[in-house]
């Protein structure tokens, strides 16, 4: 009986390997700068070029930093997400357009609507760079020091905000 | 044919060099570092390229900045560490030493040294089981009469 329960043995524990590799996401790289002071950047806003913005100027206050671009289609799908979280006020959601042209950003704030505080504008990609930015849309919660606390690649969903970035926030609020 | 025509057909390959692959940079020298580090990291977006072989855009970004780098007169390691600072160690296709990969690195010796262990278990006790005892030539009569062979047939 037990010459048998051996091979039985390892098979289950091989199969648990595989049940847990296939729910893991190849896509989710962990970034290494969660818990890590968000990367300083001086860029300019789309709104008005001549206005830089900081991290340092959103001291003191949770808020979302969301990397998109007008090229990107995901970022496309996300939109109502965010339009909607916007509307609902909690947090404050600042963008980051990501290699594109201004212009072509614009007309899609203005076609879709805008959900975003301000936007600024990474046109060569090197404050994406520092962000360890590899596929937009991402998005990451920073918190009242400036550091950074829970970063999602891809689009948002309601769930992901429900389940792990709302109740974060409001942790982090507190 | 006509003696031009021979002069004109002569200028021919002289065409084709003007058509000559462009170098990749205009030093060399950082061109092949940058290569040789970038074989060793993977690409973000096409996970299973390297850096060296993507041509996703940011995969270009990442040359690019490792060549301004290289330029700068950083190190290798400092070039690899601005890297693994901002994408983290997956970045490595030879990942570092330390206590998360220690399965990683130790785990296939761990399984080799066990399955030695097991194969010499099992060889010993397969060892100490007694030997067949030979038949005596009575009993190799008895078996030979039984099995109705008397050595003839095979």
């Amino acid at each position: 009986m037990k010459r048998f329960l051996i091979p039985l043995g390892i098979f289950i524990v091989l199969v648990g390997f595989l049940a847990i590799g296939l729910k893991l996401d190849p896509r989710e790289v962990p970034s290494p700068l969660i818990g890590k002071p968000a990367p300083d950047f001086r860029l300019s806003l789309l709104s008005d070029p001549a206005k830089p913005l900081s991290p340092a100027d959103l001291r003191g206050q949770v808020w979302l930093f969301n990397v998109w671009a007008s090229w990107c289609v995901s970022c496309r799908e996300e939109h109502p997400v965010l339009l909607d979280l916007s509307k609902r006020g909690i947090v404050p959601i600042y963008g980051m357009d990501y290699k594109d042209q201004p212009g072509d950003a614009q007309a899609v704030l203005d076609r879709f609507g805008n959900p975003y505080v301000e936007t600024v504008v990474d046109l060569d990609g090197r404050t994406g760079i520092d962000y360890g930015v590899y596929g937009v849309p991402e998005t990451y919660v920073i918190d009242k020091n400036g550091i950074i606390r829970y970063k999602h690649t891809g689009p948002l969903t309601p769930a992901v905000l429900d389940n792990k970035i709302l109740p974060l926030v409001k942790e982090l609020q507190r | 044919m006509k003696p031009w025509m021979i002069v004109l057909a002569l200028w021919l390959p002289l065409a084709a060099m003007a058509d000559e692959a462009k170098p990749l940079a205009e030093d060399p020298v950082t061109e092949q570092r940058m290569i040789g580090l970038s074989e060793n990291l993977r690409c973000l977006v096409c996970q299973n390229e390297s850096l060296a072989g993507s041509r996703a855009d940011l995969a270009q970004d990442l040359r690019q900045e490792i060549r301004e780098q290289i330029r700068a007169g950083k190190s290798d390691k400092e070039v690899v560490d601005y890297l693994t600072q901002r994408y983290g160690d997956f970045v490595l296709y030879k990942p570092p030493v330390k206590p998360l990969t220690w399965l990683l690195w130790f785990g296939p010796f761990a399984l080799l040294i066990g399955a030695v262990a097991g194969l010499y278990a099992y060889i010993k006790r397969r060892g100490n089981r007694p030997v067949d005892a030979p038949l005596s030539a009575e009993e190799k009569k008895r078996v030979e009469a039984l099995l109705g062979n008397n050595g003839n047939k095979s």
